[in-house]
């Protein structure tokens, strides 16, 4: 089967075809871009269908409850229903709303995510191979940024405008730590583009680079803003932050846009760290590669859904202190070391390398608890309670009122 | 011809969200334009083969000024505030001086014989990026402007904390 | 191939543009844009000149990495002197920051 050992047999059929209707050969490569996008844009989105009925089953499993099982086997109809249900919603527009922006902002929030698929390599010789993919993705990512706020400010609505202003704040805070975790892995593969990064992981960057791996992740879970770091949408303080007015479709679309950029966030991590396609037999059957592709982003996918069903809300400014006080100090001491040691070490092969920066990164690990135990016993007030005394620090118990009499 | 029909529907696009950034009174509106603007200017460096500097307009314009830009202009608005005149009393003469200005430049250009002749004849090397950034640090390059440039970034950020920094404790002083 | 006068004449356009906003607005964030509208036009002319005139050298492009910082650093004060100003005045209008006027 040719098919399956260079799938671009497909586009030259294809082509050949639109060629034989008698269209002109430019009108044809359009023609097959236009197929081309639009495959890239179905696909995550009926992947999307499936990963809600996963990601609710998870989490339901997590809490100790069924979750959905009604609605075909196992309850794997559930989406569609939902969808219907969408469908079906009144679509309201509230009265002083800015109705262009309000439109614009759910359509932006999913481009703003589908638009990072084209960049991502899905196998050898498929998939994107952009020159500066790295800076695209995170060109691409600003967009999200921008949907928010403008559905924010557009809903005409105090707590959607908080929960925008939240948003920024917090999107701009994370975006510094994950380009300087980005940085790394181009760093290692001495190229920005995503096909060069994962043709350079012999070794997994994942090996040499587990500090930079895992702040891009915590990173990224707070830049799509799921739990722990969910409060652009905290139910408890703001109700439902920036998409409280919308409803129907439009609400859809940012449900799905955040559905698919947290699965995209697991592809993303698998290409820069965890050797992408790349898998045994994978050089010569690029089908399979894309196969490993999608397990290991599932896996990634899975424990963002795991860390969302176990951890609770932080408060913002716990939120903006972790990412300027914490990851960027990290991951810039990260970036410093494996720098210098790459180049250092540039003579030995991929293995050593790769284990001679692991050990750095230990070391840098270690470092930095140590450091955070010292922080820890000079901030905290001891918790344990003095006789008469209340445990939480700054407490003070309110006057008993005297019950007024009716 | 592909190339050409881009350059001209990217500029109208972007004349268009311009004058839009410009004249519309709604503010929020008027930011969209200029994200709009950036985009096609984003579209012409990438016509103009310089890949890198697209996607870094992106990503420091679109990204972080338009987005501060916004932000600022939302947190000194109320939401759903009627957007009065937004010009000054002096903008027919605002008027006049950039007309002026636009026709010198149009007839500056048009006077200038080595600009219209000749289209780019030369192409583009394929590691422009890496020459870029090897230029950047290259001490017989640029690396004392690019120096210069991070020292100007270090103290915009000191300055725009302090300053902003400044305000709220002046605030709290008076309050008591 | 599009000839290089053409995107001088944008460029110029979006200057005038950027020129009529900063004169003529009243809000100092509008002002801003103006500003940056100006700036892009700024940027086009650099790379249009760099393409068609000396596309092998990193001249041109140097010169945009370099606006590039200098608009980050100008919007980043900018916007906190404006916040500042707003703080103290309770406006956003430039005419209204008068108290060096009489």
């Amino acid at each position: 089967m040719a098919f399956l050992q260079d799938p671009t047999v497909i586009v030259e059929w294809l082509r050949q075809l639109f060629l034989g209707w008698g269209l002109s050969p430019s009108l044809a490569s359009l023609l097959l871009y236009v197929l081309g996008a639009l495959a890239l844009a179905t696909g995550p989105l009926l992947w999307v269908i499936f990963l809600i009925w996963f990601e609710r089953k998870a989490v339901a499993r997590i809490q100790d409850r069924l979750g959905p099982n009604r609605v075909g086997p196992y309850g794997l109809l559930q989406p569609f229903a939902d969808v219907l249900k969408l469908l079906t919603k009144e679509d309201i527009i509230p009265a002083k709303a800015d109705k262009f922006l309000y439109w614009l902002a759910p359509i932006l929030s999913l481009a703003g995510v589908l638009l990072l698929w084209p960049a991502v390599p899905l196998g050898k010789g498929i998939g994107g191979n952009v020159n500066v993919a790295v800076l695209y993705l995170v060109a691409v990512g600003t967009l999200s940024t921008f949907a928010i706020l403008l559905a924010g400010w557009s809903a005409n609505n105090k707590y959607a405008l908080l929960g925008a202003f939240r948003t920024v704040a917090q999107m701009i805070s994370y975006e510094v730590p994950i380009v300087l975790a980005l940085l790394v892995p181009v760093l290692l593969a001495r190229s920005m583009n995503l096909q060069d990064i994962v043709a350079a992981q012999d070794v997994w960057f994942v090996v040499a680079a587990p500090l930079a791996a895992l702040i891009f992740f915590v990173a990224s879970i707070a830049e799509v803003g799921r739990t722990p770091f969910d409060l652009l949408e905290a139910e408890s303080e703001i109700i439902a932050g920036f998409h409280i007015e919308y409803s129907g479709m439009k609400f859809a679309m940012f449900f799905a846009g955040e559905f698919l950029h947290a699965f995209t966030t697991g592809v993303l991590g698998a290409v820069l760290f965890f050797g992408g396609w790349r898998g045994p037999g994978a050089e010569s059957y690029p089908i399979l590669g894309l196969l490993y592709l999608w397990i290991k982003a599932f896996l990634l996918y899975f424990v963002i859904v795991w860390i969302r069903g176990t951890f609770p809300r932080i408060r913002i400014d716990h939120l903006l202190n972790f990412s300027w006080k914490f990851l960027t100090p990290l991951a810039l001491v990260a970036l410093m070391v494996t720098a210098v040691l790459d180049k250092m070490l540039a003579p030995l092969g991929a293995w050593p390398r790769a284990l001679a920066l692991l050990v750095a990164n230990g070391v840098i690990w270690l470092a930095t608890q140590r450091w955070l135990r010292g922080v820890e016993k000079r901030l905290q007030p001891p918790m344990v309670a003095q006789p008469g005394e209340y445990p939480v620090a700054h407490y003070t118990p309110p006057e008993p009122q005297a019950a007024e009499g009716d | 011809m592909v190339t050409t029909f881009v350059f001209v529907l990217t500029a109208a696009v972007m004349l268009v969200a311009a004058l839009v950034a410009v004249l519309k009174n709604n503010l929020v509106h008027a930011a969209m334009g200029l994200v709009v603007t950036l985009f096609g200017t984003a579209v012409l460096f990438v016509l103009l083969e310089a890949y890198f500097l697209a996607v870094a307009q992106v990503v420091i314009y679109v990204g972080a000024i338009a987005i501060l830009i916004v932000f600022s202009i939302m947190l000194t608005r109320r939401v759903g505030a009627d957007w009065g005149q937004q010009t000054n009393a002096t903008w027919p003469f605002a008027l006049l001086v950039a007309g002026l200005l636009t026709v010198l430049l149009g007839l500056m250009v048009r006077g200038w014989a080595a600009v219209t002749a000749q289209p780019a004849s030369q192409a583009v090397p394929a590691d422009m990026t890496a020459r870029l950034g090897a230029a950047l640090v290259d001490p017989n390059g640029y690396v004392v402007p690019f120096e210069v440039a991070s020292v100007l970034l270090l103290a915009a950020l000191i300055g725009a904390v302090y300053v902003a920094w400044g305000g709220r404790k002046a605030e709290k002083d008076a309050q008591g | 191939m599009i000839p290089l006068s053409w995107y001088l004449i944008v460029a110029a356009l979006l200057f005038g543009i950027g020129v009529y906003g900063v004169l003529a607005r009243k809000n100092a964030v509008a002002i801003l844009i103006g500003l940056e509208l100006m700036f892009n036009a700024v940027l086009v002319n650099v790379l249009a000149f760099w393409r068609y005139l000396q596309p092998t050298g990193t001249a041109g492009l140097v010169f945009a990495v370099i606006i590039f910082a200098v608009a980050a650093a100008e919007v980043a004060v900018g916007l906190a002197l404006f916040i500042a100003v707003y703080r103290r005045f309770g406006s956003s209008d430039v005419d209204d920051i008068n108290l060096l006027k009489w």
